[in-house]
């Protein structure tokens, strides 16, 4: 599988000019708020169109702006997870999940939803609204619904950046334990350098809407490329904290 | 009670209710396309479709008669192939209280369909749902209350429409005379104890109906 993009695009002053490729693996992109990395996912998922550039998953060409092809949302085959998490509100958790499973039997269907609040531990929620939810199970519905679809590559806006400590760490071994039972290709979106470092199999680190190092975590934080990057993984700050 | 006074009453109902379910599917559609789509003119097509909101309804009824009367721009090719003209029948009630009355919902439809989340628009694309699907499921629920207060303010004052229908429906008694327009020749022939049945009635009626409207635009949803 694999995810190929490379991306350009102007917003007002703002300039965005990277390129990067992963493997069927757990890629970070990682850096300051501002430095491009939500748009990146909204381009890669056909949210935002780039001013040029290609986006590449597997073989399958999603957007190509030399050969004019640029596939809507709806035919890539990505599940999102957005940062406020998008739950639909007037629909019930069985509703919200559901909503992902467009094109799949009834039968098929319920099984998959079987299978996700099983495993997601959300069997005795089925019937609520997201507002009547806690913040962990308000995460499981959104994966669950994003993973209906079997989609071929889980992007990931900084989900867990709005919970306290203890759910983040809940969450993070949630996300790993996805990636063992679905075996799917993972983008992570994240400012948390703990989280980068703990669950990348591959971080890419944005600057100011460019790329400035990829690698391994250690060999990032290990041997940064660049000032800059040395700032931005510099772990000592965080053994200041009180 | 007075059976021209019934009739009357019946009269402003069904015109109201009728313009309103036109309205509805249509102050709708015009609303989803000004929130959610960019076009050019299309500012200028929401000043179109407001104008009746300030311009006098006799102005709006002159458009009408320019447009729908029997020598009218598209009156004339009705007539042609029909022999058959809107002028001076209850359908004519209709149309001018239509059209006096589409800008309440397509205002009120347009804020609250522009006022959902975007994010949950996205999300919803990102499930593999068309842009009908969306609306439907998503964008359309989440706007109700403001669809709801738009449908009740429109019917409000749909039943309270009088310049642009005596433009174009005139005052026939026992055919177009709704009630503003025979409260109207009621008190022009000094029959007080006939029009105040039919004035209260409006009053208390709008007045419920501004009521629910607030209701349905202010109290949040979830």
């Amino acid at each position: 599988m694999g995810l190929s993009v490379t991306l350009k695009k102007k917003i007002n002053e703002f300039s965005l000019d990277v390129a990067w490729e992963m493997a069927d693996e757990l890629a970070v992109l990682f850096g300051y708020s501002g430095a491009g990395k939500s748009i990146t996912l909204q381009m890669i998922a056909g949210l935002m169109q780039p001013d040029a550039g290609v986006v590449r998953c597997g073989e399958k060409v999603l957007f190509d702006s030399f050969k004019e092809v640029n596939l809507p949302p709806q035919k890539r085959s990505f599940g999102y997870v957005f940062q406020n998490l998008a739950l639909f509100p007037h629909l019930t958790v069985d509703e919200n999940i559901r909503y992902g499973a467009r094109g799949i039997s009834p039968d098929e269907c319920r099984k998959r939803v079987a299978e996700l609040t099983g495993a997601f531990r959300l069997e005795g929620v089925i019937d609520r609204l997201p507002g009547k939810l806690s913040g962990g199970q308000q995460q499981r519905v959104a994966f669950a619904r994003a993973l209906i679809r079997k989609p071929d590559v889980l992007l990931l806006d900084e989900p867990f950046s709005a919970l306290d400590n203890p759910l983040r760490l809940e969450m993070r071994q949630f996300l790993k334990d996805v990636r063992n039972i679905f075996n799917i290709p993972v983008v992570l979106v994240t400012h948390d350098i703990i989280e980068a470092y703990t669950m990348a199999d591959n971080i890419i680190v944005y600057s100011n809407g460019r790329v400035v190092q990829t690698g391994h975590p250690s060999e990032v934080f290990n041997h940064p490329a660049s000032k800059e990057v040395e700032a931005l993984v510099d772990t000592s700050k965080l053994m200041t904290l009180p | 009670m007075d059976s021209s006074v019934l009739f009357s009453m019946r009269l402003s109902l069904q015109v109201a209710a009728v313009a309103t379910a036109f309205i509805f599917v249509i102050g709708i559609a015009v609303a989803y396309f000004l929130a959610r789509k960019d076009f050019k003119g299309k500012e200028l097509l929401d000043v179109l479709f407001t104008l009746p909101l300030v311009l006098p309804p006799t102005v709006t009824g002159y458009y009408l008669i320019v447009l729908f009367g029997r020598n009218g721009t598209v009156g004339k090719i009705i007539y042609q192939w029909t022999g058959w003209t809107i002028m001076f029948t209850w359908y004519a009630a209709v149309l001018a209280s239509f059209v006096v009355a589409l800008p309440l919902m397509i205002k009120t439809a347009r804020a609250a369909i522009e006022s959902v989340d975007v994010t949950l628009i996205n999300a919803s694309y990102t499930l593999g749902r068309t842009e009908f699907e969306t609306a439907v499921r998503i964008i359309l629920p989440l706007a109700r209350r403001g669809i709801i207060a738009g449908t009740v303010l429109s019917f409000a004052r749909a039943m309270g429409e009088f310049g642009a229908t005596l433009m174009l429906a005139g005052n026939l008694p026992g055919k177009t005379d709704t009630m503003p327009l025979a409260i109207y020749s009621l008190s022009g022939s000094g029959e007080w104890s006939k029009a105040n049945g039919m004035v209260i009635m409006l009053t208390l009626l709008s007045g419920f109906f501004l009521y629910l409207a607030n209701r349905y635009s202010k109290r949040p949803i979830y």
